[in-house]
């Protein structure tokens, strides 16, 4: 008992947690494009989605954490199994893999990882001299309609566009039932 | 100094998404498959400006607002691209891009 306790001290439980949700992001991505079937997949996105939302909580923001499993879980996801079901039956054989290209794309994203974790070995990274402190929701907010209500009001703008130009694309090649 | 608390681990973590996201792009067929991997590799970006946000930028509000951007702009892609995807299928039968050769001269 008193070995336990000694061993459930909140630096270690959140040393736990961490390596939880960093193994949930990890064994999420690799279902995410592992696995042949292509629902498994979107399933592993969501699973990723749920541990990055973690390690955002870790960087001392829940609101972007709530807002990632908000839209990552809640819409993509979703409409990307809408689209899933719109789109080819899944019950149809699937091509066998090239096992040439998938030994060139791992030797290619190794390469890129091997390139990526040089650079951050080599750079020191030094913090700005001043910090503020202050991580409130307010303060994102204020910046939301002072300084940054240009990128705001053009986001919004693209999103509006974007659903848009989504409805007219997707509904192309559809003859309506009139003519 | 504990695990969670260093910039190193956020960056490491965020370039082995990173990387498998590649590995997605690359290697998968399906267009359905390729947007899930684009995906992977938005949020590893998003993982990098929190990781500099939370350790080293001058004030903490910046990158959560940039994220939010990236999440935005990743809604408005996906949804492009789904749209875009059901059109090529109704047009094709087919989402797999070895199949979708109309270009090819």
């Amino acid at each position: 008992m008193n070995f336990l306790s000694a061993l459930l001290t909140p630096p270690n439980l959140a040393t736990a947690a961490f390596v939880l949700v960093v193994a949930l992001t990890v064994v999420g991505a690799l279902i995410a494009v592992g696995a042949r079937n292509i629902f498994h997949n979107v399933l592993g996105l969501a699973v990723a989605m749920f541990g990055v939302s973690g390690l955002f909580v870790y960087l001392n923001s829940p609101f972007v954490a709530l807002m990632q499993i908000l839209i990552y879980v809640g819409a993509i996801c979703i409409a990307i199994c809408f689209a899933v079901m719109l789109s080819e039956p899944m019950y149809l054989p699937r091509p066998p893999r090239n096992p040439l290209k998938i030994q060139a794309a791992v030797a290619g994203a190794l390469a890129v990882f091997i390139f990526l974790g040089l650079l951050l070995k080599k750079t020191t990274w030094t913090p700005a001299l001043e910090r503020s402190n202050d991580w409130s929701i307010e303060t994102l907010g204020h910046y939301l309609l002072t300084k940054y209500s240009l990128i705001f009001e053009l986001i919004s703008l693209l999103l509006l566009v974007a659903m848009l130009g989504a409805i007219v694309t997707a509904r192309g090649g559809r003859r309506s039932k009139a003519q | 100094m504990l695990i969670f608390n260093q910039l190193q681990t956020y960056l490491y973590l965020a370039a082995v998404l990173f990387a498998i996201g590649l590995y997605g792009v690359l290697a998968r067929r399906n267009l359905i498959a390729i947007l899930i991997s684009v995906e992977l590799i938005l949020n590893a970006a998003s993982l990098n400006f929190m990781a500099f946000n939370r350790f080293l930028a001058p004030t903490p509000a910046v990158g959560q607002i940039i994220t939010l951007f990236i999440m935005a702009v990743a809604a408005a892609e996906a949804a492009i691209a789904l749209s875009i995807i059901i059109a090529v299928y109704r047009k094709l039968k087919t989402v797999n891009i070895e199949q979708a050769t109309e270009l090819r001269g």
